[in-house]
């Protein structure tokens, strides 16, 4: 406890000046830079605490679902106490509500608060913190604070629980500010949530170490490292533009980009339009534009299937699945070398088999 | 006294000579391929191509025609042999038909789009 309040000091006497501006204002908190807009509805209900705070942000409705149950619970426990403390406590909670608004809105206070939330899961730390806050607002006597802290813990152990999950969620908030403010959002958001408050329990423990939490901490420190491994691994699917296929005339297909597929397959087309025109029993010419007129009347997806197929025999490597081959011909026969894994083999000839006798004899040469 | 790693084996030897076999190397004589070909309007054809020699190509066209309700004929070409030739698209259901009457899927290759 006392050694983590020196480190809080700094951020308190940040506070100290905005919580003046609180007690000056007790319904609008203008003071507050950051959100101004919340505050104002809250001071137009007066009692902003159950109602008007939830809406304004996910961050203030945990606070409140917690400082209702506070209440409740204060006012279950509380009957057999006296009224007076009843009023200095609601007071503190009013106040430790516009805290917490502050708190996940200021930009400057949570890298401060951020380290002892990992240090300490205790919770009766953060409700200590929160009485510093209110001492420092109200600038009164320790002996109110040492009564309130005394009731507080005699009073509400049950309290306590719900309080739990109201300062825990503050804790996650403080660390996605922190996450934000940091330089690689990504890893340090998600470590903060399981890992590194997990790391600081379990590290210090005797007990074995699970396998789940040794390779969450692996990863949360090898996404922290090199970050770049996060994005890439899922991206290297081999993607090529779908072909573009147009209809000239009532019998001729156009396929347009067939030199750019090529170029992407690192193939020559010749050798990809000879598999297409034996694939398709058909035939076909290159006009001047570089497109491939086909004869017959042929679909997208038809031309895809085909070129799916001619993907998976002559371009991806069979051995290692990557797409970086290269194909050479020698001594007429054709043999793709992989870029990636060094294997070589040779590939199936391109054979147009039986072409059966289709339209007028007249018009074929040979017939 | 035999050491059993100096004796010669040859591990391919009941593999036979793969090039000895077939006249070209790589030649698609173990493959039955199965083609389809465009004709005027909608109208397609389905050629059936290296049948292995056990199969009597002429009966296993009539149970063809008369499976798919569909007219073919056996066409003699001086390469390819015997093709057995469909009207219709009927690749798939050939398919079908031959793995199920015993022919290894592996080795039948359906063409076309």
């Amino acid at each position: 406890m006392a050694s983590e309040e020196p480190l809080f000091d700094p951020t308190l006497k940040k506070r100290k000046k905005k919580q003046v501006a609180f007690t000056e204002d007790p319904l609008g908190a203008d003071a507050d830079p950051t959100a101004p807009a919340p505050d104002t509805i809250d001071s137009t209900t007066l009692n902003g605490d159950a109602v008007d705070l939830g809406p304004t942000t996910a961050h203030e409705a945990m606070k409140e679902g917690a400082d209702k149950k506070k209440e409740d619970d204060e006012f279950k426990a509380m009957f057999g106490d006296m009224k007076k403390k009843k009023k200095k406590k609601e007071i503190p909670l009013d106040f430790g509500n516009d805290s917490g608004t502050s708190t996940p809105t200021t930009t400057t206070a949570p890298p401060a608060e951020a380290p002892p939330a990992i240090i300490a899961s205790d919770d009766l730390d953060f409700s200590d913190i929160k009485k510093k806050k209110k001492s420092s607002k109200k600038k009164a006597a320790f002996d109110l604070d040492a009564f309130e802290k005394e009731l507080n813990e005699h009073k509400a152990k049950a309290a306590e629980d719900e309080e739990e999950e109201g300062v825990e969620p503050s804790t996650h908030l403080d660390h996605l500010d922190e996450a934000e403010l940091g330089e690689d959002p990504f890893a340090q958001g998600e470590a903060p949530v399981g890992v590194e408050a997990g790391t600081e329990a379990w590290l210090k423990s005797d007990r074995d170490y699970t396998y789940q939490e040794l390779l969450t901490r692996f990863y949360a420190s090898l996404h922290a490292a090199n970050p770049s491994l996060l994005s890439s691994s899922s991206q290297k699917r081999y993607t090529i533009a779908p072909p573009s296929i147009h209809r000239e005339g009532n019998k001729k297909t156009i396929f347009a980009n067939v030199t750019d597929i090529c170029k992407k397959m690192h193939r020559q087309p010749e050798h990809v339009i000879q598999f297409l025109f034996s694939e398709m029993g058909t035939t076909g010419s290159v006009d001047g534009a570089g497109r491939l007129v086909i004869k017959g009347r042929f679909q997208q997806k038809q031309v895809e299937n085909v070129l799916r197929r001619y993907i998976v025999e002559y371009v991806t490597c069979k051995t290692c699945k990557s797409p970086d081959t290269l194909l050479t011909k020698e001594n007429r026969i054709f043999f793709m070398a992989c870029e990636s894994c060094g294997s070589r083999r040779s590939v199936n000839p391109i054979k147009s088999g039986f072409q059966a006798q289709v339209g007028k004899r007249s018009k074929n040469k040979t017939g | 006294m035999s050491v059993q790693n100096l004796t010669t084996f040859d591990p391919f030897a009941d593999e036979g000579d793969p090039l000895g076999d077939s006249q070209d190397v790589g030649s698609q004589a173990d493959y039955i391929h199965i083609r389809i070909q465009q004709r005027n309007g909608r109208k397609t054809l389905t050629t059936l191509q290296g049948l292995p020699k056990q199969y009597d190509s002429k009966k296993i066209l009539k149970a063809f025609k008369k499976e798919f309700a569909c007219n073919g004929t056996l066409v003699d070409d001086e390469k390819m042999g015997q093709v057995i030739q469909l009207q219709g698209d009927q690749r798939a259901k050939i398919s079908n038909f031959l793995t199920e009457n015993g022919i290894e899927k592996s080795t039948i290759k359906v063409h076309g789009f």
